[in-house]
């Protein structure tokens, strides 16, 4: 419904179109320019470009718009079976306050905090050296480190759980043990665990925040450089004041996503654990305690509930941190 | 000219793509209608049902030549089947006709005023007096029963017989826990090596024994039983089994069913291991070392406990969206109510059959690769426990009470140590009444 609403304000904004959508009293003239009407609908430069962008708005009002609101209608229900559906108010968040929340929160902030801290500036020394021309093989650790974020993250997961196994014979720890430390269960400690996801997100991601950085890096004229050689900079000062400002957008950009990233981090944790659940809670995040209270335990108003706390909190990240890099003081200007 | 038609096939493209899901569903309406075999669907996460169930429907089509069955099956991954059904059922539409539910997962779908399952008392009430029923009452609500099991899941004690040779225990003396540990003592200091193994991650080693001396997570009106003497006093023993007497360790990758578990295992680590008679399959399967080496017997008792319990377990279902009821019904109770078909259970899957008629029957003794593996005294064994057997309390708070269990239970008290088992369980019990 919204839909069509929508699409017929996009058609009357456009006088021709609407001569066409609502023939009023004057059918006989329209009867002979009809075929050549329609013709001019397919052709013409304003409807065009919504004709174009038509399929992704339905997807996006079907698969996106409507889960939404269906899913903030859902956190004030309680839904017991079909047609067993009553409305409960706030009591899906009141609900929501309690520690399996609260722990989730935290150890998803730590997580998001972890790949922060390494995948910003990791990929952009590995972005640095890739982009100096000198280095052999330029080309062959461009894929290689790309590749990872080819594979599904359930086999990735799957190869870091037996991986990181507790046996001494499992790869990591029969590794350690050459160099003469004892083995260690990885998977039930909070510490190493959260390492162990760290790790998969790092072995994973770290390759397509590469390709962000090189294509920014490309954009800083050559001209910079060679000006700032002349005044006699060093490179850690060519880095410093030419590299990092010329980069900012695509810092803020790689922050952005990777923040939203770790905040509805998933299925690491549910291939290393092999299920939402984890010894402890000590891979629980946010969207794995919406898994296991919406699915695995069918309470979904509870599970929306959850969903719909998400998305605050990372709206409200996002922009004190787009707030803090001055994204919204350039629009002003 | 050209331009236009592109434009009009990029429509008819994207309409298609738009209409193709309500297309596919009236093609299968249509093929059930077809012929004279009536085609149904079925959901499952284990791929040995699947093929019980088509030798189900085999013999089947051979007894009634008039109403014939083609039976589609899928197999998914545990956690996707139960979401897909799950979402099926609450949206009303898209469920198959017969579906597979694990026990731990049952309560969700007889949560409302209006399951989504249909009730099976007409083909499970005239065989009642045969069938285990504490089994069925598990997947029961006000007396209506919504699902029928594969098997009893009776608890035993799968023994080393070679380890507990070497130690000089006879494991036809061990009759309570006190002979148990006991005995776990001399085989360490004997052999060096664990009287058995715990899960500190899931719930395989502490639920029975809470079970098999009447106690439970829930009690009979669904509410948290959590914190009762008895389960204290049972995760108290399992404790000072690993950290007090030293008889037993944590399950290596924290559970009965990690790899990493079969492997170690299999190299003959532990002298013994509690586990329901559906884990013959795992030692068969992943433990190929040990055959000729296990010897099943009955669990080491509790005064005044109970000899065995039923553990686990997976139901099949009809769901109420299925469109040939009568004709699912009357084939789920020849596949899994009939004798022929409980028998089926054990040559085919190698489970504990749910009609007490079937265990002893001659076909039980047949040799197949468990007796081979494990002895032929498998069922004169169980045939002594399993009158025993009751009941759980699976009430709507049955899986957020398992995963309490699971992941904070037994995990703080069985293996990081930072809980007493009364604060544990007090704390699940609190935090299951908040729910």
């Amino acid at each position: 419904m919204l839909g069509l609403i929508i699409l017929s304000k996009l058609f009357t904004a456009d006088e021709e179109v609407f001569y066409v959508l609502e023939p009023i009293a004057r059918t006989d003239r329209i009867e002979k320019q009809k075929k050549k009407h329609w013709g001019d609908l397919f052709f013409s430069q304003t409807a065009a470009p919504y004709l174009f962008v038509l399929p992704f708005v339905i997807s996006f009002l079907i698969f996106f718009l409507y889960p939404i609101i269906s899913t903030v209608i859902m956190s004030f229900e309680r839904i017991d079976g079909p047609g067993d559906v009553t409305f409960i108010g706030w009591q899906n968040y009141t609900n929501l306050l309690n520690p399996h929340f609260f722990n989730a929160i935290w150890i998803t902030t730590k997580y998001t905090f972890w790949t922060l801290l390494v995948l910003i500036p990791l990929p952009l020394l590995f972005a640095v050296c890739l982009n100096k021309k000198t280095l052999p093989c330029r080309n062959f650790f461009r894929s290689a480190f790309f590749m990872p974020a080819l594979t599904s993250v359930i086999v990735a997961g799957l190869f870091f759980r037996l991986a990181f196994g507790e046996q001494d014979t499992t790869l990591i720890n029969s590794m350690l043990r050459v160099v003469g430390i004892s083995s260690t269960v990885w998977l039930q400690n909070p510490n190493t665990a959260m390492f162990v996801m760290v790790l998969l997100c790092t072995w994973r991601w770290l390759g397509v925040n590469v390709i962000y950085f090189l294509s920014g890096l490309q954009s800083i004229p050559d001209e910079l450089y060679e000006a700032a050689s002349i005044d006699g900079a060093n490179a850690w000062e060519k880095f410093l004041h030419i590299t990092i400002p010329g980069l900012k957008p695509v810092i803020v950009y790689v922050l952005t996503i990777s923040v939203y990233g770790g905040y509805s981090m998933f299925a690491e944790s549910f291939a290393l654990f092999s299920s939402a659940r984890s010894p402890g809670e000590i891979g629980t995040t946010i969207v794995t305690y919406l898994y296991q209270e919406g699915f695995n335990n069918n309470n979904l108003g509870l599970g929306s509930a959850i969903g719909v706390g998400l998305f605050v909190l990372v709206m409200v990240l996002n922009i004190i941190q787009l707030w803090l890099n001055g994204f919204f003081k350039k629009e002003v200007d | 000219m050209k331009k236009s038609w592109v434009y009009v096939l990029s429509i008819v493209v994207l309409l298609a793509v738009a209409a193709a899901g309500c297309g596919q569903k009236k093609e299968t309406a249509q093929a059930s209608g077809d012929g004279d075999a009536t085609v149904l669907n079925f959901w499952t996460f284990q791929e040995l049902h699947k093929g019980f169930m088509d030798d189900a429907v085999s013999t089947w089509n051979e007894k009634h030549p008039d109403k014939k069955i083609i039976l589609k099956t899928d197999v998914y991954p545990y956690d996707e089947q139960h979401n897909k059904l799950l979402i099926a059922l609450q949206s009303g539409t898209g469920a198959p006709d017969l579906a597979d539910i694990e026990i731990g997962k049952f309560a969700n779908y007889i949560k409302g005023s209006k399951p989504g399952l249909v009730e099976l008392n007409d083909i499970v009430d005239p065989v009642k007096d045969n069938l285990i029923m504490g089994r069925m009452e598990n997947y029961a609500k006000d007396g209506k029963y919504y699902g029928i099991d594969y098997h009893v899941g009776a608890e035993v004690m799968y023994y080393n017989k070679e380890i507990l040779d070497q130690a000089g225990v006879d494991i036809n003396k061990i009759i309570t826990w006190d002979d148990y540990i006991a005995a776990g003592k001399q085989v360490v200091a004997k052999t060096g090596k664990p009287m058995t193994t715990i899960e500190t991650t899931e719930h395989w080693s502490v639920y029975p024994l809470m079970n098999m001396q009447g106690s439970d997570v829930l009690d009979k009106d669904g509410n948290s039983s959590f914190d009762n003497a008895t389960n204290i006093k049972t995760l108290q023993m399992l404790k000072d089994m690993l950290y007090k007497d030293k008889i037993a360790v944590p399950a290596p990758g924290g559970y009965h069913h990690s790899e990493e578990y079969w492997a170690w295992m299999n190299k003959g680590n532990a002298a013994s291991v509690w586990m329901p008679m559906w884990y013959m399959g795992r030692f068969v399967q992943y433990m190929p070392d040990l055959k000729g080496k296990i010897v099943i017997r009955p669990m080491p008792v509790f005064a005044g406990g109970r000899k065995s319990v039923g553990m686990g377990g997976t139901a099949t279902v009809i769901t109420t969206q299925s469109k040939h009821i009568e004709l699912v019904k009357q084939f789920l109770a020849e596949a899994k109510l009939s004798k022929e078909g409980s028998i089926k259970t054990w040559t085919l899957l190698g489970f504990d059959p749910i009609r007490k008629d079937a265990w002893s029957d001659p076909a039980m003794s047949a040799p197949n690769k468990y007796t081979d593996y494990f002895g032929t005294d498998i069922f004169s064994t169980l045939q002594s426990v399993v009158a025993d057997i009751g009941p759980l309390n699976v009430g709507a708070k049955y899986p957020a009470a398992i995963s309490l269990l699971q992941k904070n239970v037994c995990f703080r008290v069985l293996k990081e140590q930072s809980q007493t088992p009364e604060e544990a369980l007090k704390a699940a019990g609190e935090d299951l009444q908040a729910q």
